[in-house]
């Protein structure tokens, strides 16, 4: 079990309060992503949630059961941190060991579990090895290993891949998202990567200076950003935003449309610009145009679209595919 | 890639390193040279070659039984270091993993107890030995000296403990450990190097200590600083029985100095490179 429940959580440095108060509901086995811009408070939420820093106010309850005031290792959680604090002195097998002895279990049973965790990581021919021969993938095996073992109630992932490269971080990705379907239980992920986010998780949570911004099913988030912020943070590249006349026409303080939602001609369409760049990936083209009344817009046109730099080209959104914003930037 | 010296600059520099460490260690070398003259020899004047006589060190011993300020000086020394670091571990630990807006004031005041002279507080201190019987004991003299060396303990078990990452001592709360748990399977083995050069340090400045000890003992606690120092007044000056005590009293620090200098370079630059 680990469904996780906070009520009104709320956290200051002295005066700077940065988060003003959070209410979330996560239920059992869900993976749960936490995104926003660096600053946000998505760790700070995090480690609120693990007991490494106490909350200024509000309740953080653990199966129902009020752990606001438990030591982090009364609350039965593992994490997994960003720069993997390996304990550099111990080999593979005492790393992952380490809770287990805390946990005074008995010695078979430790042994087993830590076979089994080794087994499900790849790990079993560095069980005798120091963090420090081993490469940064599997340094994070090892820390993922170190909590796995526990059989936690849920995993606290602090932006664990962060220190990989690209191609391993996206191994890594897979890895975790198979590792969730394995074992089932709740994960909390923070990052600051929306494709992370929209890739792994069951319920994004988009926090932005502290605040939930909105939360949702990544699909959710998607099709229906609840404001500005949302909008331009998910999806990939960005949403374009475009405002004055072209906004008036649809009633609203600004319009967003997505890069993929636009439609490309050469010869028509709703609105004329001028090819900047033209990236042409092969199952992609994007365009970064430059409308007549300055916007810069970027457009996904599917496969190939013969268009270069200095050509002019007309956009048109897709039908029921513009978003609507007010003065204060929320939906209409 | 390195970069490329010139051989010859190479060569300027070793010769220019060579001659200023010769230089730093001559008087000692001339200590030990004039240890292995007759008292005549000695003070015949300047010559590098000595008769490789023995009598001044069996003068010493005869005259001055070396034995009892040896092992003071290792009890002084070790009693000194052992209280320094019980009483430094957790004030360190405390500085560099739960600092305060203040934390920083106090190691600066700390540090500047150093830069009094030790003379200014002789008459306190001596008042205080006399009136608890301290004067001329072991025990006083352990506690002046861990007191002496106390801020430099500190600031070098803070610099290491600094160096440990957070993060790990964070994951081993998560996995269950307790403070004790943390301290001891967590943060001393991986402080185990920082200690052991602090250590090191330690005993080489509570051996060589030579004010307190000679101002606060006479016969019973005099460690081997103020075993050189009997030399050198009632009977006259006798260079060869002085270089001789001198040489002797040096001998065990210096041996111990030469099979950790290792562990001491890295503790003193430990910090400033990495």
């Amino acid at each position: 079990m680990g469904s996780i429940t906070l009520r009104n959580v709320r956290k200051a440095f002295g005066d700077v309060e940065v988060i003003p108060g959070v209410d979330l509901d996560i239920q059992d086995g869900e993976f749960v992503v936490f995104v926003g811009p660096s600053g946000c408070g998505k760790s700070t939420l995090l480690r609120l949630i693990a007991g490494l820093e106490d909350v200024s106010g509000g309740q953080i309850m653990i199966d129902g059961q009020d752990v606001t005031e438990h030591a982090p290792a009364r609350r039965g959680l593992a994490m997994v941190f960003q720069s993997y604090a390996l304990y550099p002195h111990m080999s593979v097998r005492k790393n992952i060991t380490f809770p287990l002895k805390m946990a005074r279990m008995d010695q078979d049973e430790q042994t087993r579990r830590v076979e089994h965790a080794a087994k499900i990581l790849n790990l079993t021919d560095y069980l005798d090895r120091k963090p420090g021969q081993l490469s940064g993938g599997q340094r994070q095996r090892v820390a993922i290993g170190r909590a796995i073992v526990r059989e936690p109630s849920a995993f606290l992932f602090d932006e664990p891949l962060s220190n990989l490269d690209a191609a391993l971080r996206v191994g890594m990705r897979v890895e975790i998202s198979e590792l969730h379907k394995k074992l089932a239980t709740t994960m909390i992920y923070v990052t600051h990567d929306q494709v992370e986010a929209m890739t792994m998780a069951d319920k994004i949570v988009v926090l932005r200076a502290g605040r939930v911004e909105q939360v949702g099913s990544p699909l959710e988030l998607y099709r229906s950003p609840a404001n500005r912020f949302v909008a331009g943070f998910i999806g990939s590249p960005n949403m374009n935003f475009l405002e004055g006349q072209a906004a008036a026409d649809h009633g609203a303080h600004a319009i967003g449309v997505r890069p993929e939602h636009f439609r490309m001609s050469l010869t028509e369409g709703s609105f004329a610009g001028t090819v900047g760049v033209a990236e042409h990936l092969g199952s992609d083209t994007f365009l970064h145009v430059d409308l007549d009344d300055g916007t810069h817009i970027v457009a996904r046109a599917e496969g190939e679209f013969a268009a270069r730099h200095g050509d002019r080209v007309w956009l048109t959104p897709e039908e029921g595919r513009v978003y609507r914003f007010d003065a204060e930037g929320l939906a209409i | 890639m390195a970069r490329a010296v010139k051989t010859r600059t190479r060569i300027g520099y070793s010769i220019a390193a060579w001659t200023v460490a010769l230089i730093i260690f001559f008087p000692i070398l001339y200590t030990v040279i004039t240890s292995f003259k007759s008292e005549q020899e000695a003070i015949a004047g300047f010559d590098l070659i000595p008769s490789l006589t023995l009598e001044s060190y069996k003068a010493v011993q005869t005259q001055n039984d070396y034995f009892r300020p040896f092992v003071n000086s290792v009890i002084l020394a070790l009693g000194s270091t052992v209280l320094a670091l019980i009483v430094a571990i957790p004030a360190a630990w405390a500085m560099a993993f739960s600092p305060t807006k203040r934390t920083k004031d106090i190691l600066m005041w700390m540090l500047s107890t150093k830069m009094m002279p030790a003379v200014a507080v002789l008459v306190p201190i001596y008042l205080i030995f006399l009136r608890t019987g301290l004067m001329d004991t072991r025990t006083g003299l352990v506690i002046i000296l861990m007191l002496m060396n106390l801020p430099i303990v500190i600031w070098m078990l803070y610099t290491y403990f600094r160096e440990i990452p957070g993060e790990i001592l964070e994951a081993a709360r998560m996995d269950g450990a307790s403070l004790r748990d943390e301290i001891v399977h967590v943060l001393t083995p991986m402080a185990i190097p920082g200690i052991a050069s602090t250590m090191l340090l330690n005993v080489i400045l509570a051996w060589n200590e030579a004010f307190w000890t000679i101002q606060l003992t006479t016969t019973n606690a005099a460690p081997l600083s103020a075993f050189i120092a009997s030399f050198s007044s009632p009977q006259g000056l006798f260079w060869a029985k002085l270089s001789a005590a001198s040489t002797m009293a040096i001998a065990p620090i210096l041996i111990m100095g030469w099979f950790s200098q290792k562990q001491l370079v890295r503790g003193l630059t430990f910090g400033a490179v990495k």
